[in-house]
């Protein structure tokens, strides 16, 4: 599902990443780790198609990124859910109203709209503040807000930059549940944190990132 | 908060819209929705926008009436002169030894003329007369003694033979006439300043040129703040997966909102001031006998001015727009 080959991204004098290989599966969730700077974010944001590799083969959800023409990156930034440490969300729109955005430029009819934004925002137990705008919502909330507008597309992959970055453990746990819940149901999922307690108790696939290169890379967990 | 007012529906209970559309009409209807909600979110920004929307509002609303109005005292004034033009008449100012009843026997014969339609004839004591009361020199003319004035001919060509050439043609030939002084094509002036006015045409295009690309400059301008105070809300949208055309659309309503609201309210400026021109021009209309009144500035120039508007807006709109995916989207 998410396929890198050798793919080096080289920002004006260094290379953020270099020479990166690794497979994810369809239904596959993995960590990512490193030490601020490693490459973790840059990483994500080629996933994402938010920038463009220097070099090297990246296929994301059966897409070959390379060849993707511009026109068509919004195409697939629609099979593809990112999550922000920091929400992202917009500051003067309602939870609702940003949980339907990703719907509203599909052009989902407004019918389909509220019903799917609202089965979201329910999925992450904030239905009751649906008209709440995000500076009167706490930041777990705000959080669930932005993985509601990640997944209300039912995205085949899911990426995360930091997710839990902004929280206390308590909620970091529980958005680390709501992952694992997304997962089960198939959805492919790579979540960048350099909280590693999380990662150890959670016993997921993890990648390491160190100066750009995949210094580690446990593979798939045994039963 | 207020949340619990308006409780989510029960999901799968379908819409009044989508039971009675055929089902090829839905697509289409949500474009047309997502439209109108670009449009009147649009147009809510901009009345809900204060100080910079208002600012470029006054900007674009003078830009348009400037010329507005410039083309309609043109316009009004080539017909005034068309009027006058058309008139086709001339005077025949006879040699002062012709008695008025020679002056009577010419006119019969200067009738029968292929192109003349009327001959008046003002005898000499008529003119006098006619002179002594508009004039308020009646005491001056007393102590001249002698009646100074000739019999004249007031001429009016056949409406065939109105315009200008063939009037001024006729003069010349009614000029030749023994018995006449001098024959005057007394509007001349008239064609010429008819000339004038095609010149001050050219300048009303020139100035609506001009005055366009500054509009187009200013509502690129306003735009460009607008962008970059809503810079977050583009990356995001782009990022969610947002195409170029989703997110350029309520920039370029707004555009249109402003060319529009601007471009009408141009035209009422201009038609205001037509109006308090109309009053004093109607007056001195009606010293030369003349119900001459200002006009225009109706549908035609409402229509052109509410269209050209948006266009111009649109225009603008797209130029400023046309880097904005730069923001969040890579080659």
């Amino acid at each position: 599902m998410i396929h890198f080959e050798d793919v080096t991204k080289r920002y004006e004098r260094q290379d953020a990443l270099a020479g990166v290989s690794f497979h994810l599966a369809p239904g596959e969730m993995a960590f990512l780790t490193g030490h601020s700077g490693a490459g973790k974010s840059t990483l994500l944001r080629l996933v994402g198609l938010v920038e463009r590799p220097t070099r090297g083969t990246l296929r994301v959800a059966g897409r070959d990124l390379a060849k993707l023409k511009r026109r068509d990156i919004p195409y697939h930034r629609r099979d593809v859910g990112m999550i922000f440490q920091d929400f992202r969300l917009l500051q003067d729109r309602t939870a609702f109203d940003n949980v339907a955005l990703p719907l509203m430029v599909s052009g989902v009819s407004p019918t389909e709209i509220g019903r799917r934004a609202r089965a979201a925002l329910d999925k992450v137990g904030l239905l009751r503040k649906e008209r709440s705008l995000p500076r009167a919502l706490s930041g777990g909330e705000q959080q669930r807000v932005g993985i509601a507008r990640a997944i209300v597309t039912k995205p085949p992959v899911i990426v995360a930059d930091e997710p839990t970055g902004n929280l206390d453990p308590d909620l970091s746990w529980e958005i680390m549940d709501l992952f694992g819940q997304l997962n089960r149901v198939g959805v492919t999922l790579l979540i960048a944190t350099h909280d590693w307690e999380l990662v150890r108790r959670m016993h997921y696939r993890t990648l390491s990132l160190k100066h750009g290169k995949l210094a580690d890379d446990t593979g798939r967990p045994g039963p | 908060m207020n949340a619990p007012r308006r409780r989510p529906e029960p999901p799968t209970r379908p819409t009044r819209q989508t039971l009675h559309l055929p089902r090829l009409l839905v697509p289409l209807q949500t474009w047309l929705l997502r439209h109108a909600q670009a449009a009147l979110g649009a147009l809510g920004r901009f009345l809900s926008a204060p100080l910079a929307a208002v600012t470029s509002l006054m900007v674009v609303a003078v830009a348009a009436a400037l010329p507005a109005l410039l083309y309609l005292l043109v316009e009004n004034a080539q017909r005034l002169l068309a009027s006058w033009e058309g008139t086709g008449s001339l005077t025949v100012f006879l040699k002062t030894e012709i008695s008025d009843d020679a002056a009577r026997k010419l006119a019969k014969q200067v009738e029968k003329h292929a192109d003349v339609a009327a001959v008046q004839v003002v005898g000499r004591k008529e003119g006098l007369a006619e002179f002594r009361r508009l004039s308020g020199f009646g005491a001056a003319l007393d102590a001249l003694g002698d009646n100074p004035f000739p019999a004249v001919l007031v001429v009016r060509a056949k409406p065939s033979a109105a315009d200008a050439g063939r009037t001024a043609a006729l003069a010349e030939e009614l000029g030749k006439l023994p018995e006449a002084e001098i024959a005057q094509f007394d509007l001349d002036w008239v064609a010429r300043l008819l000339g004038f006015t095609a010149l001050a045409e050219r300048a009303v295009w020139i100035l609506t040129t001009l005055l366009a690309a500054g509009v187009l400059f200013v509502i690129g301008n306003t735009l460009r703040l607008e962008i970059r105070a809503r810079r977050e809300e583009i990356e995001i949208t782009a990022l969610v997966g947002g195409t170029a055309g989703f997110i350029r659309r309520p920039f370029l309503y707004w555009g249109a909102w402003l060319g529009l609201l601007g471009g009408l309210l141009g035209w009422l400026l201009a038609v205001a001031s037509l109006a308090f021109l109309d009053g004093p021009a109607s007056h001195l209309a009606s010293l030369y006998g003349s119900g001459f009144a200002l006009t225009g500035g109706g549908f035609g120039l409402f229509a052109a001015m509410a269209g050209g508007g948006a266009l111009l807006g649109l225009a603008g709109a797209w130029l400023a727009v046309l880097r904005l995916l730069e923001v969040a989207q890579p080659d």
